[in-house]
C-alpha cells in the first residue's frame, strides 16, 4: 500500500505575523497604546480635559507648550494634551462601534444575498449600486439630519449609525463576491440536505468563513470612522462640547489663533493622522497576510 | 460605440429616478420642526396655530402623496421646490454656488491626475527603492491626513509667508489669478487624498501588468523598453485607474463639504452643512438630488471613456 504523504500545515501565530508583517505590527503597537491611554485617561492624563483656567489662554497670550502644559492649552486654558487623551476615548469608541455595526450589517446583507441568489440578490445588488452614488460624508450628514440626538451612557449613538450606514454597501459587496465562491461548496449542499434553515445556513456556515474579509474591511474602516467622526465633530454636526472630540477641537479654532496659536491646530489634526494611519498600516498588512487578493 | 453610448445613457435614467424617490422617502418620511426652528428664531412667543398656519403655507401639511407627485413632477423641468428657510426657489439657491464647487472639483481632479500619474509610475519603476519608498510614505499620508486638518495647515502656511487672497470670490473669467490664488489652497487639501489613491492603483496595476506574458514578449522580440512601458504597460494599467477616479469623485464631492467650510468658500458643500443645521429639508433633499446625479454622470462619461480605450467592453455589453 501506498502510503499518502502528509503535509502538515503549520499554524500561523502572532509571532509570523510580527515576522512578515512589521510595518503592521508597529500600527498594532500604535493601536494598543492609543488603547490603554484611552482607558486609563484619568491616570494618564496630567489634567482632568474639561478644567478651564483662563491665565492659560492663548486670548490672554498664554498658552504655549511648556513644562506645565506639554502641546500647550486651548482658548479657554484647558490642557491639549489631556483632551486628546479624553478624545482618544471618544474616537475609539466611535471609530469601533460603528465599523463593526457597518460590517455586521454589510456582512449579513451581503451573505445573504449571495446564499439565495436570482431575484434577491438582483434587488439587494441594484440597492447597494444605489447606496453606492451617495459620497459617504453626504449620507452620513444626512443620516444626521433625520436621526434625533441620543446619548446614551456618554455614546453619541446617532453619529454611530450615521457613520455606520454609508460603510454598510461598501462591505456587503466585497463580503457578497467572497460568499458566492462559498455557496458553491459541498458543505453548503450538505448543510440544506440536512434541512437546516436558511438563517442557520448563513450565520453558522457562511458567515464564519467569510471572517478575513470582514476582519481586514473591520480594521480598515475603524480608521476611515475615525477620520469620518472627526470631519463631523469639526462641521458641528458630530459630538458636542463637552465632550473631548479631535475634530471639535479644530472646529472651535478661532481666525486668530492661526497666527498665535498654532499648537492648537497642529496637534489634533496629528492625532487623528497618527490614529488612522496606525489602522490603516494594520489593515494592508492584515490583507497582505490573509488574503493579498482582496480588492477593497 | 454608438450603440454601446446609447445603451449605458438610457440605463441612466431608472438609476436617477430609483435615486429621487430614496431620497424623497428618506427626508419625508421623517418629521422635521423646520417651522418652529424658523420662528422662534425671529424671536417671542409662538402659538401652535401659528406653526400649523405656516406649514399648510410651505405645503408641509400635505399628504405624502400629494408631497411626493408634487415632488417628482417637478423634477423633470428642474423644479426642486422652494427653500424652507430662505424661501427662494432650491434650484436658484444651488445654480448661484454650483459653479465654485464645479471648478473647485475640477482643479483638484486635474492637480491629482497631473501630479499621480508621475508618482505612481516611478514608484511602479523603481519598485523598492528609496523613491519608491518616499512616494509611498507620501501617498499613505493622504489616505490618513483629515483634508479639513490639511486646509488648516495650508491657511497658516499662507499666512506666515504673507498676506491670505481676499474673502468673497473672485469669478474665474473676472480676475483669474485671484481666482487662482483662491481657489488652489482648498483644491490641494481636497486633492491630496486622491493624488494618493489614484497614485497607488497605478503603481499596484503597473506592477500588475508589468509581470504578464506579453510584457515578456514584448522585451523578447527586442522592443525598447520605452515602448514596453508606454505602449503595453501604461495603456492595461491605465483602466483600473480610471475607474479609481471615477469612484474616487465621490469622495471628493464629500471633501468638498468639510473644505469649503474651513476655507469659507460658499459652494454647495458648505450649503449642504447650513441645510442641515437649519433642518431646511427641501433644500437638503435637492443637494443630495444633484450630487448623487453627478457622480451618476461622470460614472456615465468615466465608463463610455474605458470603453473607448478598451474595445473588450464594447462587445461584452
Amino acid at each position: 500500500m501506498n502510503e499518502i504523504p502528509l503535509k502538515i500545515q503549520k499554524r500561523r501565530t502572532i509571532l509570523d505575523f510580527i515576522i512578515q508583517q512589521p510595518l503592521g505590527f508597529i500600527g498594532l503597537i500604535m493601536i494598543i497604546i492609543m488603547f490603554a491611554a484611552a482607558i486609563f485617561a484619568p491616570h494618564v492624563a496630567p489634567f482632568n480635559p474639561e478644567d478651564v483656567d483662563f491665565e492659560a489662554s492663548p486670548a490672554l497670550g498664554g498658552g504655549q507648550p511648556s513644562w506645565e502644559h506639554l502641546l500647550g492649552a486651548d482658548a479657554f486654558g484647558r490642557d491639549i494634551l489631556s483632551r486628546l487623551i479624553y478624545g482618544a476615548r471618544t474616537a475609539l469608541s466611535i471609530g469601533f462601534l460603528s465599523a463593526m455595526l457597518g460590517c455586521t450589517i454589510g456582512a449579513i446583507i451581503g451573505t445573504t444575498s449571495a446564499f439565495y441568489g436570482g431575484k434577491v440578490d438582483l434587488i439587494i445588488q441594484r440597492f447597494i449600486d444605489l447606496m453606492l452614488s451617495f459620497p459617504i460624508v453626504v449620507l452620513a450628514i444626512v443620516v444626521i439630519a433625520i436621526f434625533p440626538k441620543t446619548v446614551v451612557v456618554g455614546i453619541d449613538i446617532n453619529v454611530i449609525i450615521a457613520i455606520a450606514i454609508p460603510f454598510t454597501p461598501k462591505v456587503a459587496r466585497v463580503i457578497r463576491a467572497q460568499a458566492l465562491t462559498i455557496v458553491t461548496l459541498p458543505y453548503i449542499d450538505a448543510a440544506k440536505a440536512s434541512g437546516y434553515s436558511a438563517s442557520r445556513i448563513i450565520f453558522r456556515h457562511i458567515l464564519p468563513n467569510v471572517s478575513a474579509p470582514f476582519l481586514i474591511m473591520l480594521t480598515a474602516f475603524i480608521g476611515q470612522a475615525i477620520l469620518l467622526e472627526a470631519s463631523l465633530s469639526y462641521l458641528g454636526l458630530g459630538v458636542v462640547e463637552p465632550t473631548p472630540s479631535w475634530g471639535l477641537m479644530l472646529s472651535g479654532v478661532n481666525s486668530d489663533y492661526y497666527r498665535t496659536a498654532a499648537w492648537m491646530i497642529i496637534y489634533p489634526g496629528l492625532a487623528v493622522s497618527i490614529a488612522v494611519f496606525s489602522f490603516n498600516l494594520l489593515g494592508d498588512s492584515l490583507r497582505d497576510w490573509l488574503d493579498p487578493k482582496l480588492k477593497l | 460605440m454608438l450603440k454601446y453610448a446609447i445603451k449605458r445613457i438610457l440605463l441612466m435614467i431608472p438609476t436617477l429616478l430609483a435615486v429621487a424617490v430614496l431620497v424623497f422617502l428618506v427626508l419625508r418620511v421623517v418629521p422635521g420642526d423646520i417651522v418652529e426652528l424658523k420662528l422662534t428664531a425671529e424671536g417671542g412667543e409662538v402659538s401652535l396655530e401659528q406653526i400649523e398656519a405656516e406649514k399648510t403655507r410651505l405645503g408641509l401639511n400635505d399628504p405624502l402623496h400629494i408631497q411626493f407627485i408634487k415632488y417628482m413632477s417637478g423634477l423633470p423641468k428642474g423644479d426642486l421646490g422652494i427653500s424652507l428657510w430662505t424661501e427662494e426657489p432650491v434650484s436658484e439657491e444651488i445654480s448661484a454656488r454650483i459653479g465654485l464647487s464645479f471648478e473647485l472639483a475640477l482643479l483638484s481632479t486635474f492637480l491629482a491626475v497631473i501630479i499621480a500619474f508621475p508618482l505612481g509610475t516611478l514608484s511602479a519603476l523603481f519598485r523598492g527603492t528609496f523613491v519608491d519608498y518616499i512616494i509611498r510614505i507620501i501617498t499613505i499620508g493622504g489616505i490618513a491626513v483629515p483634508s479639513f486638518w490639511l486646509g488648516m495647515l495650508l491657511i497658516m502656511l499662507v499666512l506666515s509667508f504673507g498676506k491670505l487672497p481676499p474673502l468673497g470670490t473672485v469669478s474665474l473669467f473676472v480676475d483669474p489669478l485671484t481666482n487662482f490664488n483662491q481657489m488652489i489652497w482648498p483644491a490641494i487639501s481636497v486633492g491630496y487624498r486622491y493624488t494618493s489613491v489614484v497614485s497607488r492603483m497605478l503603481r499596484s496595476s503597473i506592477l500588475e501588468v508589468l509581470s504578464e506574458d506579453y510584457i515578456r514578449t514584448a522585451r523578447a522580440k527586442g522592443l525598447y523598453e520605452k515602448v514596453v512601458i508606454v505602449k503595453h504597460g501604461m495603456r492595461n494599467a491605465l483602466l483600473p485607474t480610471i475607474t479609481v477616479i471615477g469612484l474616487e469623485f465621490a469622495f471628493l464631492l464629500g471633501g468638498l463639504v468639510v473644505t469649503e467650510s474651513v476655507f469659507n468658500l460658499n459652494g454647495i458643500g458648505k450649503l449642504f452643512v447650513d441645510s442641515v443645521v437649519r433642518n431646511d429639508l427641501n433644500l437638503l433633499q435637492g443637494l443630495v438630488l444633484t450630487v448623487a446625479t453627478s457622480f451618476v454622470v461622470i460614472n456615465l462619461i468615466i465608463d463610455l471613456f474605458y470603453a473607448a480605450l478598451d474595445p473588450r467592453i464594447r462587445y461584452q455589453s
